[in-house]
C-alpha cells in the first residue's frame, strides 16, 4: 500500500469518526434514540431490585406488626439487635455453619476432582453416581435424611452399630446439630466442587508434569507443587459460589430442624424468617434483613478478593 | 320445608350420599332459612390444608347446589396460610370472603386488628340460621374462642383438638400395668415401662422448640398454674410452672427415647407406631394413622384416655379452628351461608367419621346415629367426649403466640439437656416479658 492511499484510508477513517462523534468528540444527538430499548431493562431493574431494598430500608426504621399500626423508630431497630441474644446466637450460627459448608465440600469436592481426573475402569458411572445428590430437591433431601438421622429408627445408627459405635443424637441434640447438618450440605454440594476443580484440572498444560517427572518429583510433590496451585483459582471460584450459598442456606435446615433443638441450629436467615412471617414484626424482620444482607456482601467481596490474590499469586509465580 | 330451587334430584342426591355415610337423618337445618337467596353471588374462600380443608371442598358442590352461591377456594398448609391471612388482611383488601382460622394462635391478633365480621346479628335473623345453631350447642371452649370481650361472635367454632394420651395396650400388658388415674401414677407407669436394652419406653411428648408448648402446657394446667395469671401477668416461672416443668423434664429425659429433644408430632407418632413407647400425650387427631395397618403396627392395640388428673386439676389442653367472614367482605351473608353450612350437622358429622376433626357442637358429638358412624375404637370418642368435660385453653390468649410459644419453648429444651428448670423457665420468661409488654401497649 502506497502513501497515497495510506493518506486516503486516514481521511476516510477520520470523515467518519467526525460524523459518529459529532462536535468536540461528543455523542450525536441521535443515540438518544436508543433510550426506548434500554428503558424497559432500567424499569425491571428500578422495580425488582432497588425498590425492594429502598423499601426494607424504609421499613427497618419503623416499628411496625402486621395488624398494628406503625411508626418511624430511627435506628431503634438496628440497637434492638445489639441486645437480641437469639439475634448474636444466630449470628454465630451462621457463620460457622457457613465456614463448615464451604471447608468441607471443597475439601471432599477437590479429592474426588483428583481422583476422578485419573483413568481407570467405571470412572464415568462413579461420576454420574458422585454428581446425583447436586440433582435431588433441596427439602425432599432434608426429608430423608431427617429419617436417616432419627435416633431410633433411623439408617445411620444402624450403621454404626454394625461397626460397634453407639448410637449418636445427630440433629436431635444441641451439641452435634450443626456438624450434622453441614453432613448433609457436603454430601449434596461436594459434587459442585468436584466439577469445578475437574474442569480446571482438564485446562492443566502436560507440560509442567513432564518437566517435573524428569527432575524426579514424586507424586505428593506433583500434585503439592503443580496441580494444586493450578487449580487454586478454580477452588477459590467453588468457595465463592459455596460461601454464597451456604450463607443463605435456609431449606435444609429448616426441614430437617426448624433451628432446634432450642435454637442450637437457627441461623440469621431462619431467625429473620421467624421475626417477619411467624411473628409479623416487620420493622424488626427488616433492619434484620439490611445487617444480613450485609453480611453476604462482606463475605462475597471477602471471597472475590482471596479470588484475585490467587489469580495475582498464580501470575507472579509465572513471571 | 327445603330451600328454593332445591329439585328433586338435588334431594335424591342429597340423600344417598348421606345414607352412604351412615347419617341419614342428619341434614343442615333448612327450616325457615332463605338458602337461595343469595344465589349467584360468588365468594372467596381461603382455607388450611388439611383434613378439614379437604372435606369442606369435596362437599363444595352440595353448597353451591344448596345455594346457588359459587365458591372460589384455595388451600394452603398450615404455616403457609396463616401467614397469608394475616398479610391479606392487613393489606385491607383480602382476595377471599371466609377465612379458616387457628383460635389458638389467631384470635387476640384478629380481634385487635378488626378483621372479623360480627356474626351475632346473622346467628339472630331467621331467614339466614335455621334453629338448631344456637351458641348453647357449641362446647365452652369454643364459645371462648369464637366470642370477644363485648360478647360477639366473629367466627363459628369448626374443629376443636383436645390433648388426650395415645397408650400401648401390650407394652402395658407385657407389665402387668394398668392405665393410671393420677400423672404422678403415670409418672411412675412410665419408669415401669421404660427398658432401655429392649428399646422400650415409657412416655413420649414433643420436645421440639414451639412444638412442645401445648403438651407443657397441659401438665402446667393441671399442676393448677397457667402461663398468665388473673392479672395478666406472665406466670411461666411460678411455682406450678417449675414443678410441671419438673415432670416434663423427668418423664422425657428418664422415661422417654433418645432425641426428644428434636421430636415434633411427627417423631413421636413414628416411634409410638413401632410400638416401642407405652404413651403418647398429643392431639386427638391421630386415631387414622394408628389405627391403619398401612402405616401402623399397633392397630387394635392402642389405648385412648383423657390425661389423668394432676395434684390440682384434670385438664385437657384445648386447641381449635373457627371459620369466619371477613369484616371487608361485601358478600357477607352469602359468606355467613358458607360458614354455617361448613359447621352443620351434616359437614360437623363427616368430620368426625372421617377423623378429620371433632366438631365442637355437642349435638353432633352426643348423637348415637353420628356415633355409630365413627369408625375409631369407642375409646377414642369417650376420650374426646371425656376431654371437653375438662377442657381449657392450651395457650394465652394474646397476640404474639409465636413468639410466647418460641421463647418458652426454648426453655424447655434446655431443660431436655439437663437444665435446671427453675433457671431455665426463669430465663425464658424474662426474655419474653418485654414482648409482652410491647405488645399489651400497643
Amino acid at each position: 500500500m502506497n502513501e497515497a492511499s495510506l493518506g486516503q484510508a486516514a481521511a476516510a477513517q477520520a470523515a467518519a469518526a467526525s460524523s459518529t462523534m459529532g462536535k468536540a468528540g461528543r455523542p450525536p444527538a441521535w443515540t438518544g434514540g436508543y433510550w426506548p430499548f434500554v428503558l424497559p431493562a432500567v424499569v425491571v431493574i428500578l422495580a425488582v431490585i432497588l425498590f425492594p431494598w429502598v423499601f426494607t430500608i424504609w421499613m427497618s426504621g419503623q416499628e411496625w406488626k402486621l395488624g398494628q399500626g406503625s411508626s418511624f423508630v430511627g435506628l431503634a431497630n438496628y440497637w434492638r439487635m445489639t441486645g437480641d441474644d437469639r439475634f448474636i446466637e444466630s449470628f454465630w450460627h451462621t457463620l460457622s455453619y457457613t465456614a463448615l459448608s464451604v471447608i468441607l465440600p471443597i475439601l471432599v469436592g477437590t479429592i474426588a476432582a483428583v481422583v476422578f481426573n485419573e483413568r481407570f475402569m467405571g470412572r464415568g458411572v462413579l461420576r454420574a453416581l458422585f454428581v446425583l445428590p447436586m440433582m435431588a430437591t433441596p427439602v425432599a433431601i432434608a426429608l430423608v435424611w431427617t429419617m436417616m438421622f432419627h435416633p431410633q429408627l433411623g439408617v445411620l445408627n444402624y450403621l454404626l452399630s454394625l461397626v460397634g459405635i453407639p448410637p449418636q443424637l445427630w440433629v436431635f441434640h444441641p451439641g452435634s446439630v450443626i456438624p450434622s447438618l453441614v453432613l448433609v450440605e457436603t454430601w449434596q454440594w461436594s459434587p459442585l466442587v468436584m466439577l469445578i476443580v475437574l474442569g480446571g484440572l482438564s485446562s492443566i498444560p502436560t507440560e509442567p508434569y513432564e518437566s517435573a517427572v524428569i527432575d524426579g518429583a514424586s507424586r505428593w510433590q506433583l500434585l503439592r507443587h503443580i496441580t494444586l496451585p493450578m487449580v487454586a483459582p478454580f477452588i477459590m471460584v467453588a468457595a465463592l459460589i459455596r460461601t454464597i450459598d451456604a450463607v443463605k442456606s435456609f431449606d435444609i435446615i429448616f426441614a430437617i430442624t426448624q433451628g432446634g433443638p432450642g435454637t442450637a441450629s437457627e441461623t440469621i436467615n431462619l431467625y429473620l424468617y421467624s421475626v417477619a412471617f411467624a411473628y409479623y414484626d416487620i420493622g424488626y424482620g427488616s433492619a434484620i434483613a439490611v445487617i444480613f444482607f450485609g453480611l453476604v456482601v462482606a463475605l462475597s467481596v471477602l471471597m472475590v478478593w482471596l479470588r484475585q490474590r490467587t489469580q495475582w499469586s498464580e501470575a507472579g509465580a509465572a513471571a | 320445608m327445603f330451600g328454593q330451587g332445591l329439585t328433586r334430584r338435588d334431594l335424591l342426591i342429597g340423600t344417598a350420599a348421606a345414607g352412604t355415610l351412615g347419617f341419614g337423618a342428619i341434614a343442615p337445618a333448612r327450616a325457615d332459612v332463605n338458602w337461595k337467596k343469595f344465589a349467584g353471588t360468588e365468594i372467596g374462600v381461603n382455607l388450611i390444608k388439611s383434613p378439614r380443608g379437604d372435606l369442606l371442598t369435596k362437599y363444595e358442590k352440595e353448597f353451591t347446589d344448596l345455594t346457588g352461591i359459587k365458591v372460589s377456594s384455595e388451600m394452603a398448609p398450615e404455616q403457609q396460610q396463616r401467614q397469608k391471612l394475616v398479610i391479606e388482611l392487613s393489606s385491607g383488601k383480602p382476595s377471599f370472603d371466609v377465612c379458616h382460622i387457628s383460635y389458638h394462635v389467631q384470635k387476640r391478633q384478629f380481634e385487635r386488628a378488626g378483621w372479623l365480621a360480627d356474626l351475632s346479628k346473622f346467628m339472630k335473623d331467621p331467614s339466614l340460621t335455621g334453629a338448631d345453631l344456637v351458641e348453647s350447642d357449641f362446647s365452652a371452649a369454643g364459645l371462648l374462642y369464637a366470642k370477644n370481650d363485648k360478647g360477639e361472635m366473629h367466627s363459628l367454632p369448626w374443629s376443636v383438638d383436645y390433648f388426650i394420651i395415645y397408650w400401648n395396650k401390650d407394652l402395658f400388658a407385657k407389665k402387668n400395668l394398668t392405665f393410671p388415674t393420677t400423672l404422678d401414677e403415670l409418672v411412675k407407669t412410665a419408669e415401669a415401662l421404660t427398658d432401655p436394652k429392649e428399646g422400650t419406653f415409657g412416655f413420649v411428648c414433643r420436645g421440639l422448640r414451639n412444638a412442645n408448648l401445648p403438651p407443657y402446657m397441659n401438665l402446667l394446667l393441671a399442676h393448677g398454674g397457667d402461663a398468665l395469671d388473673a392479672k395478666g401477668n406472665l406466670a411461666t416461672d411460678s411455682a406450678e410452672a417449675i414443678a410441671a416443668a419438673k415432670m416434663y423434664q423427668t418423664l422425657l429425659t428418664k422415661y422417654g427415647p433418645p432425641g426428644a429433644a428434636g421430636f415434633n408430632w411427627m417423631e413421636c407418632q413414628a416411634a409410638f407406631m413401632q410400638g416401642k413407647v407405652g404413651m403418647w400425650l398429643d392431639g386427638v387427631g391421630f386415631a387414622p394413622p394408628l389405627e391403619d395397618p398401612t402405616k401402623s403396627r399397633i392397630v387394635g392395640k392402642v389405648g385412648y384416655a383423657v390425661v389423668p388428673a394432676g395434684p390440682k386439676a384434670q385438664a385437657s389442653c384445648t386447641y381449635g379452628d373457627g371459620i369466619a367472614v371477613t369484616e371487608t367482605s361485601t358478600k357477607k351473608e352469602a359468606a355467613y351461608l358458607y360458614c354455617q353450612w361448613a359447621v352443620s350437622k351434616l359437614m360437623g358429622a363427616r368430620l368426625l367419621q372421617t377423623g378429620g376433626g371433632v366438631p365442637f357442637r355437642n349435638s353432633i358429638l352426643n348423637d348415637p346415629n353420628v356415633r355409630e358412624g365413627v369408625k375409631f375404637p369407642p375409646a377414642w370418642l369417650d376420650s374426646v367426649i371425656g376431654s371437653s368435660k375438662v377442657s381449657k385453653l392450651g395457650l394465652p390468649v394474646i397476640v404474639p403466640v409465636a413468639e410466647f410459644r418460641d421463647t418458652i419453648g426454648t426453655g424447655l429444651t434446655a431443660l431436655l439437656s439437663g437444665g435446671d428448670p427453675a433457671t431455665e423457665l426463669k430465663k425464658a420468661t424474662d426474655a419474653f416479658r418485654p414482648t409482652l409488654e410491647r405488645s399489651e401497649k400497643g
